[in-house]
Parts: structure tokens; C-alpha cells; sequence
């Protein structure tokens, strides 16, 4: 499966997490015109209960859509980062909101800490953008999609009137990943 | 080159359904098809359509037939206990012909069981779910765009036989977004219901003179006639007496089983030198497919059979192949149910081993490469 990505997006059910993810794969498929699948995972709930989405980038056609030897993972909550990390591949990425997950797990991957909940509500005001800041985050650190390809895909993809909100949101966190990665 | 879009299985459902002229849906939501139905309500009314949410699943699928009935081409989604509840009706449009789509996307069973998660255990309701024997298309498609293509052609197979078509695909094919391409208008070929050229008062609406599939006419265009879920003569009045009733019977089934050529669809990966194959469809076949790749780069000689009409089932494909390899491999998200048909066609002629997962959790390549290796 070379040539393949994996990245989970995990978190709470109704912290945008899944829209993160097909956020991504538009950059990804349509602005970027690699091949992606994006599918998702959660509860019964309406809200809480650990969610997931997962997004996989390929130069050749991707079958099996789900993600079993993750690159990059995203946890906004211990709950979800607990359930969903073991399968992160060796020297994989584990991306973490550094208050919110005091405590990562042992592996052998990685982990970055980012304030991914606090730059949305005090840098940018709402915290109800953390999806689209860790968004701008990973796609410092995964280097699968452009920032522009990205971008163009949140602005499709969210209400009218959030643009300006969302464009800061991704451009925080793309820059707070690439000040901490480099 | 059409429009490309990022789509979910149940919106390329939906944009299929369109494509295909479809004009009426009549649903009531369920998880996980309700994208199917949400679409639709958006859609419709802009295609002078109409979207009608009933108050449960068997007015849902009455209101299908009716709509039928009237003209337009008429679908419907739903999940588990929501197709449970269909049954009698779908019986009903079988007996009296009357083409509809009806799209069940699986989860976990029975019951309630599983909403959110995916599931492969209602494959033998699609065949058997309502009583009596009766004719069934059931379609199984794996992919986003095939998910679009196939519901043109349900459609087309449903107004070409006269009859329901099924389309039954998983949650996880149903919930996952991936490119699509949607064709232009004229691309795709669409069929319509042959109609009558008769004058309304020599019209016989189940004449099987002609052909095993009767022009239908619609209502309101001045053809009147008897539509009963009892038995009947070629004017639609009951008949429930001997030889009519068995006559009947067999054409209904003969439309479909005479036709299977045209119907079985299916499509094969690296079968020509294949010692082992895989039968799977909807996500496990993904699955497998990965798993084919895997296996061939260690040198195992494994090929995928991936059927995307699954009713009427693909008898002859399978027969063939379990005379030419020494063990067929079945994984479905169920405890073993399309396996006895995979069985029944092998006949004893190689062996056939399932896996099988009802946990939420699709089967993973690894666990199909597992088997392959062990059965080789």
C-alpha cells in the first residue's frame, strides 16, 4: 500500500470533526485532483461519544476505504485519542490539543502538542472553528494537500458569512504547526 | 466530461435516481440512508418532482406504488427494520408489476441493532423478505460512482421487467465521499416503460400474449383497470383458480430468470490464473480486492469475483469458477449468509470458507489475505 496516506480525524460527536475530514478530501480530490476517500465512524448520540473521520489520499485507486496504518492522527479528546490511537503506524504522527490531552499514550509514533481549542476562542474568537484551525495544522504537517487547495475547499463547503472567520481559523493553524514542526 | 463532485454513497444514490428520471420519492428517514431522502427533498421540487415523507415505512412504500402507478418513477430508501416493514408491499408491486426502486442501505441486525454501523445480514431478505414466490433484482454496488450508475440501472431493469428493484449496498459504502463524475444528460441510457398502443378499451393491462413483460399503462392517461394484490387474470380481476394462477407464477419468475444474461452483472479481478477466489461485494469486496493485491505481490495466485447484481444470483459465474480452483472465500458482514448460495452453486467442487464479522467493523484485508493463505 505505498504511496498511500492515512489520517484520522478524532473528537467528540459535534466538534466538526467529520466535516473536517471532507473538507480535506475535497482539497484533496477536487482542487487537488489526487484520488481520496473519506468515510466516517460514530455513535447513535447526536452530540459526544468519540467520533471519527478518516480520509485516505492515494496516486493509485484506493479500495479498502477505512484507515488500519495511520500517518497522521487528530485527538481533541482523551476519550478518542485512547480508543483511536493504536493504530498509528511506526513513526506516524499522533497530533494532540495540548490542554485538552494532557496525556498521550506510549508508541512509537510521534506526538505534537498544539493549543488547536485555544487558538479558536481566543485568537479567533469562536471556538466552534478548532476544526478548521486543526485543519490548517495538519495540512502543515501531513504536506499531502495544498494550503490552497484547502482553502478553497473550506470556503465551498462553509455558511455564507463565516468565510473571513474560517480562512483566519485555517491560516492560524497552519501557521501555529509550521512554527512548532520547523 | 461531466460535472465531478466529492459524494457521499447515498447522495450518488440520489443524483443516480435523477439521472434516471425519477420523479417521486416516498420515504420515511432511517439511518443510515436518511442522506438518500434529504437529498431528494432538496432536489425534487427543483425537477418538478414531488417528495413526499410518509408516516412510516409501509405507507412509505404504498405511496411508491401509487406514485408508479400514476407515471413517474418512483424510489425509495431505508435500512433494516425499515425494509423489514416493506416487505408485504414490495410483494405487492411484484405481483402486480409495478416497477419502483427501493434502496436499502445495510447496517447491523436484527432490530434496531446497529444504526450507525455497517452490515451485510439482510442479502437473503432481499431475495426472500416477502412471501411467495416471486421475481427479485437486487443489486450490490461497492463504489460511489457505481453506486450512481447502478441506481440508472435499477431503474432501467425495473421499467424494462415491469418490476421492483432492490439496490443494497453497506453504511460504510452508503456514509463514504469520493469522486464522481456525473455523466452528461444522454450518456447513460435510460429506458422507459413500454406503454400501451392499444385503444383504453381493448387495453389488458396482464396480456402476456405478446411477451412476459405486458406494456403497463398509466393512470390518468385514460386507461382504466383493476390493480389486486389477489391473483389475476390478464384484465387484472382475481383469479385464483388453476391453470392461470400457476401460468402467472411462471412468467413472473421466467421475466427475470429468462433474462438473467441481461441482468447478472458482475466484475472479476485477476480471476484467469486464480487457485483461490474471493466472492465478496459492497465494502468487503473493496476489502478483498485490497486483499488481491496483497496476496499477488507474495505470489499467491488469488482472484476477486465481485458481483454487482446479486439477485438473480450470478449461478453459472460460480459453478465455473468452483470447478477451476480449490476454495472459494466468502467474507460478509453477516454470520454466514450469501455463503450457502456460493455453496449451493460450488456443488462440492471445491471448498468454500466464509469470514464472517457482525462487530461494526468492516472485514480488514489482513484478515481475508489470513484466509486466502490458509485455504491455498
Amino acid at each position: 500500500m505505498s504511496g498511500r496516506y492515512e489520517i484520522r480525524f478524532s473528537g467528540s460527536g459535534g466538534q466538526g470533526l467529520i466535516l473536517a475530514g471532507v473538507i480535506f478530501a475535497e482539497a484533496a480530490t477536487i482542487f487537488d485532483k489526487k484520488t481520496a476517500v473519506q468515510s466516517q465512524s460514530y455513535g447513535p448520540e447526536a452530540r459526544g461519544g468519540a467520533s471519527k473521520s478518516e480520509v485516505i489520499i492515494s496516486d493509485t485507486a484506493i479500495d479498502f476505504p477505512k484507515a488500519t496504518e495511520i500517518d497522521l492522527m487528530l485527538a481533541l479528546t482523551p476519550e478518542a485519542c485512547m480508543k483511536y490511537y493504536k493504530d498509528i503506524k511506526p513513526n506516524g504522527v499522533l497530533l494532540v490539543d495540548e490542554d485538552f490531552v494532557k496525556e498521550t499514550p506510549k508508541g512509537t509514533f510521534k506526538v505534537v502538542r498544539l493549543p488547536i481549542i485555544r487558538t479558536a476562542s481566543e485568537e479567533i474568537g469562536k471556538a466552534f472553528v478548532a476544526n478548521i484551525v486543526a485543519l490548517g495544522a495538519i495540512t502543515a504537517i501531513t504536506g499531502q494537500v495544498s494550503i490552497e487547495a484547502v482553502e478553497k475547499a473550506v470556503l465551498s463547503r462553509v455558511p455564507k458569512g463565516t468565510e473571513d472567520l474560517n480562512k483566519k481559523a485555517l491560516m492560524a493553524g497552519y501557521d501555529l504547526a509550521r512554527a512548532r514542526i520547523t | 466530461m461531466g460535472k465531478i463532485k466529492l459524494l457521499q454513497g447515498n447522495e450518488a444514490c440520489a443524483e443516480g435516481a435523477l439521472y434516471a428520471g425519477c420523479n417521486f420519492f416516498g420515504g420515511y428517514p432511517i439511518t443510515p440512508s436518511t442522506e438518500v431522502a434529504e437529498y431528494m427533498a432538496r432536489r425534487l421540487p427543483q425537477v418538478g418532482g414531488a417528495f413526499l415523507q410518509m408516516e412510516d415505512e409501509i405507507a412509505a412504500m404504498a405511496s411508491v406504488i401509487g406514485g408508479s402507478l400514476a407515471g413517474c418513477k418512483a424510489l425509495t430508501a431505508t435500512s433494516g427494520p425499515g425494509f423489514s416493514l416493506k416487505q408485504e408491499n414490495m410483494g405487492f408491486a411484484m405481483l402486480t408489476e409495478i416497477p419502483c426502486v427501493i434502496v436499502n442501505v445495510m447496517r447491523g441486525g436484527p432490530s434496531t441493532g446497529v444504526p450507525t454501523g455497517p452490515g451485510q445480514s439482510d442479502i437473503m431478505q432481499c431475495k426472500w423478505g416477502t412471501h411467495g414466490d416471486h421475481p427479485v433484482i437486487c443489486l450490490t454496488p461497492a463504489y460511489v460512482q457505481e453506486i450512481f450508475s447502478e441506481t440508472v440501472r435499477a431503474f432501467n431493469l425495473s421499467e424494462k421487467y415491469r418490476t421492483p428493484v432492490i439496490i443494497a449496498f453497506d453504511e460504510i459504502v452508503g456514509h463514504m465521499r469520493e469522486r464522481i463524475e456525473i455523466p452528461d444528460p444522454g450518456v447513460l441510457p435510460i429506458v422507459n416503460r413500454t406503454k400501451p398502443t392499444c385503444p383504453p378499451s381493448g387495453y389488458l393491462p396482464y396480456d402476456d400474449t405478446k411477451g412476459d413483460v405486458p406494456p403497463m399503462a398509466n393512470f390518468f392517461e385514460g386507461y382504466r383497470y383493476h390493480v389486486t394484490g389477489l391473483n389475476h387474470g390478464t384484465d387484472g380481476f382475481p383469479v385464483n383458480a388453476s391453470p392461470r394462477i400457476h401460468t402467472d407464477e411462471l412468467r413472473l419468475i421466467r421475466k427475470v430468470e429468462a433474462n438473467k444474461a441481461d441482468i447478472v452483472k458482475f466484475e472479476e479481478t485477476l480471476m484467469g490464473d486464480a487457485e483461490v477466489a474471493i466472492f465478496a461485494y459492497g465494502v468487503s469486496g473493496r476489502s478483498a480486492k485490497t486483499a488481491v493485491e496483497a496476496a499477488r505481490k507474495e505470489g499467491i495466485k488469488v482472484g476477486l469475483f465481485r458481483p454487482l447484481t446479486m439477485w438473480p444470483f450470478p449461478e453459472e459465474q460460480v459453478a465455473a469458477i468452483a470447478s477451476r480452483v480449490k476454495a472459494i472465500v466468502v467474507p460478509e458482514l453477516s454470520l454466514g449468509q450469501i455463503i450457502f448460495e456460493v455453496e449451493r452453486c460450488a456443488r462440492g467442487r471445491c471448498k468454500v470458507e466464509g469470514i464472517f464479522r457482525v462487530d461494526g467493523d468492516p472485514i480488514n484485508p489482513a484478515q481475508i489475505l489470513a484466509k486466502v493463505k490458509e485455504v491455498k
